[in-house]
């Protein structure tokens, strides 16, 4: 989907907080990225370096956690992890799962250059 | 995803090649600062700023949604001349490109602006809250927002609406809401479109609707036809219901 637009909202949210916090290089990022998101790993990866030329953010690694999407079965009541927001609950084989968790869209934290 | 080597992503496993996602010790001259700010922040932000303006104004707002060649214009334009002398409609379009869209629901009889996105495959808060500036619509309006057509990216940006209405017309495949589950996960309501054609299509209907419950336990469904006007009653009680609901500021 829009992963350019997603990062352009990650690089805005960080240079507010150069501005803020005073300091002028990022040199990592971290990203929670839920896998019931909608957001795709590797298009953030390929439109990274092109997204942060020229901002405080150019250069910096991007380190990405993926975190495993998770329900609760209507059915049995289990706790599951799952794939697609339609998975059936693998635990009992038939219920649906209402997402619980793996949404998330998220900077978790940066590393910038001591000033 | 794997940082050292880009393995992972894919889901591709191999034996002995793991990684640990523990915060790795912060390398001389660094500094760590936790943000914990949600990517879609900015927009949610400005999202939250609309559905106050709404909740002040009694405006009721829907964020439609479809893939292109659903129906979407057509059953907006059915819809407006349907509430005309009830409610004050107004649309904000948006489109790649061209204001036919706009000139169309203008002829049906409601105020239209028409956001071009360009290269944007989505409507974003901050659009609309412009758009909203620029149609100024009288209190207790019924605000239409038309998106996009793409069943993919305008299901992550909340637009300040009180509901996203999905379209899902009977000429595309029953399996869209598992193709397309965020977008099904993320709407109250489905509009199933064309419903006049059934007899030409081998369309499952219960099968389509099984799968839009399998990705969205909740979701609601009314069965419309915006050429025929079959079903056409239904949705506008299902507006003037939900319009009179108190909302979420």
């Amino acid at each position: 989907m829009h992963e350019l637009a997603i990062l352009e909202g990650m690089i805005q949210g960080i240079q507010e907080e150069a501005q803020a916090r005073g300091f002028s290089r990022v040199l990592q990022v971290r990203l929670e990225v839920g896998r019931l998101s909608g957001a795709e790993v590797a298009a953030l990866r390929f439109g990274f370096d092109v997204a942060t030329q020229d901002t405080v953010v150019e250069g910096a690694e991007l380190e990405i956690i993926e975190v495993p999407g998770s329900g609760l079965c209507h059915a049995c009541g289990a706790e599951v992890e799952i794939e697609a927001r339609f998975d059936l609950c693998p635990a009992c084989g038939d219920g649906f799962v209402t997402v619980t968790g793996g949404t998330e869209l998220r900077i978790k934290d940066i590393d910038v250059e001591e000033g | 995803m794997c940082t050292t080597c880009g393995c992972g992503g894919d889901g591709a496993t191999l034996d002995g090649h793991a990684h640990a996602h523990e915060a790795a010790p912060l390398r001389p001259g660094r500094r760590r600062v936790s943000l914990e700010q949600n990517l879609l922040a900015k927009n949610d932000t400005l999202a939250a700023q609309i559905r106050a303006r709404c909740a002040a104004h009694g405006w009721f707002m829907l964020n439609l949604v479809s893939s292109p060649g659903s129906g979407k214009t057509t059953l907006l334009e059915a819809t407006i001349r349907r509430l005309q002398g009830r409610v004050p409609v107004v649309v904000i379009e948006g489109d790649q490109q061209t204001s036919q869209d706009a000139d169309r629901i203008k002829a049906a009889g409601a105020p239209a602006v028409q956001i071009n996105t360009g290269k944007g495959c989505h409507l974003d808060a901050h659009m609309v809250g412009h758009a909203l500036d620029v149609l100024a619509p009288p209190v207790g309006a019924v605000v239409m927002v038309e998106n996009v057509g793409n069943l993919v990216c305008p299901a992550a940006f909340d637009l300040g609406e009180a509901h996203k209405v999905v379209i899902l017309s009977v000429t595309e495949g029953e399996d869209k809401p598992l193709k397309y589950p965020d977008m099904f996960a993320a709407a109250d309501l489905l509009l199933l479109n064309k419903v006049d054609l059934l007899p030409y299509l081998r369309f499952d209907v219960e099968q389509c609707l099984a799968f839009a419950r399998r990705v969205n336990p909740g979701i609601e469904v009314l069965r419309v036809s915006a050429q025929s006007g079959e079903g056409l009653e239904a949705w506008i009680a299902w507006i003037e219901a939900r319009r009179l609901a108190p909302q979420q500021a």
